[in-house]
């Protein structure tokens, strides 16, 4: 996960050119570039050939002119994104919605994780985890699909459930206020498996010397866990919470686009979607693209600030 | 001495309190994320209007096929299963033919360069150019309403390539590998007669990672098909069991599309269950015997690199 310490260089002890170095690595390690080539065609294609072609939201782009031919209008693209009238409502919605579902999902894997990190039974461990890490296994379609199923005001069980209990059946996904609630517990139910598997990786590092000192030290379970277990993951918190900021603006359209109808799109209209839908429904290739973009840098510069303060804080870094 | 046993009665003592509290609260745990998988079999398998009504609410009630009958008989269902698999194992066999050699290549510590690839690598992580950058170079190079469309913009994961690059460097000793060199070994012959079947267990995870997450897929086939014939199972999923009932919610629908909806809604309530049983079915079968292997490819990944 995190990045290797920078490899002691390359054999060469002698300091030679750089031509001359490459070279004799080119001499050396020709089929080693071979192996890497797939993949390095991949990257340059496909991740940053669109890095390339994002150059389209500083220009007005016109199909049959090419991006090279298309009249460059530098920010005109950003300036009309920032004075729309969904500016602020797809910026709060995104915030909302990602920042409702850090708070929220953060603690979850890290709680199963302690306490199946207590189970002594293996059988029962196992079998809680096989079942908990399931749903992670579930497509968005089907995920969706049951979560619409489910809170149908007029034959969901939850709303059957409510009505039992003599409530009134609420139309959920029809109410705007619900939205984010709905998309960030759904994940935390789809997700939480899942997500302690990194946590209980990093608790079986855990030295069983430093559990037995403390509880030879009349320390109780709690206090281990408090004091041992949670300071030995500490640093996985750091990188996931590093991860998941880093990606704040970014809350994907796969779900939302599929439990979005007009009835809440004052909620859970976010930026993806918006790109996705002014883009590829009503063809503002230029306009959609500056969206994205803008979208991709903000994300960016909160990973680097968040990162920055974490190795501040407490030396743990992404590289 | 008896105020050893003592603090080993107490402690022992809060032992099994803190245990039957942490029991329970798994056990918890387990019966929500259960729960609602043990719904949704029991209503593919149960009487609609016993769903519908609420009536059943854990296991089935009025036992039939209707649901499952209804989806086999749907030819979208057998034309979507098929893409499905083909997409999942030329998709995952691509995948792989590119993670593991360039994993391989990047855990060669003196491979000059090596920093410079990382980072290239991994900077796609961070950043991207979008999806209408990605839509347009998918269309200049003419593979919109391609099987290619599907295959190659998914064609490697940097996650995975750092998983199985963590792997190598962790687990096949540098002497083995310095011992073939002595031997004349060529990188090649390295690479595919001594690490290919050392990393079988690695090649089995990615295959599951990157297996699943084609499965799975829907937004890119959904934007880059247009053809039915070659559309994957998700995206039949998508009509069947999100749109026909977003439409109950108020979703407005084409009109070319109409049609086919009411007749699609009137039968909704059976076969909605059904279609997500069929759909995940062969994930959650598989999923219980590999599962050990998922997890030791997130414990890879996660070990300092």
């Amino acid at each position: 996960m995190t990045q290797t310490k920078a490899a002691p260089a390359s054999g060469t002890k002698r300091k030679k050119s750089l031509g001359q170095r490459f070279v004799k690595g080119l001499r050396d390690y020709w089929q080693y570039y071979i192996l890497l080539l797939p993949a390095l065609a991949y990257f340059l294609i496909f991740c940053y050939g669109p890095m390339y072609g994002a150059q389209i939201a500083f220009r007005n782009f016109i199909a049959n002119k090419g991006i090279w031919g298309s009249p460059w209008v530098g920010f005109d693209h950003f300036v009309r994104f920032f004075k729309g009238v969904y500016f602020w409502d797809l910026i709060r919605n995104t915030l909302v919605i990602s920042v409702y579902g850090l708070i929220a999902g953060f603690p979850f894997p890290i709680i199963l994780a302690l306490s199946l990190n207590e189970v002594k039974n293996d059988m029962f461990k196992k079998t809680v985890q096989t079942i908990t890490y399931a749903p992670y296994f579930i497509s968005t379609v089907v995920m969706c699909g049951m979560l619409i199923a489910f809170l149908n005001p007029s034959t969901g069980i939850i709303n059957k459930f409510i009505t039992a209990l003599g409530g009134e059946a609420i139309p959920f996904l029809s109410k705007e206020n619900m939205f984010p609630s709905i998309y960030v517990w759904s994940g935390i139910w789809q997700g939480t498996g899942w997500g302690s598997v990194i946590y209980i990786a990093a608790l079986s590092g855990v030295s069983p010397e430093l559990l037995e000192a403390a509880t030879l030290d009349g320390a109780s379970r709690m206090q281990k866990i408090w004091y041992v277990n949670i300071p030995a993951i500490f640093p996985t918190m750091v990188i996931m919470l590093i991860l998941n900021s880093g990606s704040l603006l970014s809350v994907g359209y796969e779900k939302i686009y599929l439990l979005q109808s007009p009835l809440n799109t004052a909620t859970s209209e976010v930026i993806s979607t918006y790109v996705y839908k002014t883009g590829l429904v009503s063809a503002q290739y230029s306009f959609s693209t500056a969206v994205g973009l803008f979208n991709s840098v903000v994300n960016l510069v909160l990973l680097i600030i968040v990162n920055t303060i974490a190795r501040k804080l407490n030396e743990t870094s992404l590289w | 001495m008896s105020a050893a046993v003592k603090n080993r009665i107490r402690s022992s003592k809060g032992d099994l309190v803190f245990n039957i509290f942490n029991t329970i609260f798994l056990i918890i745990v387990t019966i929500i994320t259960l729960y609602p998988l043990i719904f949704v079999v029991s209503a593919s398998i149960s009487d609609p209007n016993m769903v519908n009504s609420g009536k059943m609410w854990l296991w089935p009630i009025g036992f039939t096929l209707d649901g499952y009958n209804r989806v086999f008989a749907n030819s979208d269902i057998w034309i979507g299963y098929r893409n499905t698999i083909f997409y999942t194992v030329f998709g995952t066999l691509l995948n792989l033919a590119v993670t593991i050699p360039c994993a391989y290549a990047l855990a060669k510590k003196s491979l000059p360069g090596r920093k410079f690839f990382n980072f290239l690598f991994l900077f796609t992580m961070f950043f991207s150019g979008g999806l209408i950058p990605l839509y347009m170079l998918v269309k200049t190079l003419l593979l919109l309403d391609t099987i290619w469309a599907v295959l190659l913009p998914t064609a490697a994961s940097i996650w995975n390539i750092i998983i199985t690059r963590t792997f190598l460097e962790t687990t096949i000793p540098d002497g083995l590998e310095e011992a073939a060199e002595i031997d004349g070994c060529s990188t090649f012959m390295k690479f595919f007669k001594i690490i290919l079947p050392l990393s079988a267990p690695i090649i089995a995870v990615m295959a599951l990672f990157y297996g699943v997450g084609h499965w799975n897929s829907y937004f890119n086939e959904m934007i880059f098909l247009s053809d039915r014939n070659k559309f994957p199972l998700q995206v039949f999923l998508r009509e069947l069991i999100i749109i026909t009932q977003m439409d109950t919610n108020g979703q407005t629908i084409t009109s070319t599309e109409a049609q086919s909806i009411a007749e699609q809604q009137r039968l909704a309530g059976i076969i909605k269950y059904s279609i997500m049983v069929v759909s995940t079915l062969p994930i959650i079968c598989v999923y219980p015997f590999l599962q050990r292997f998922f997890v030791k490819g997130v414990m890879v990944g996660s070990i300092k690199g």
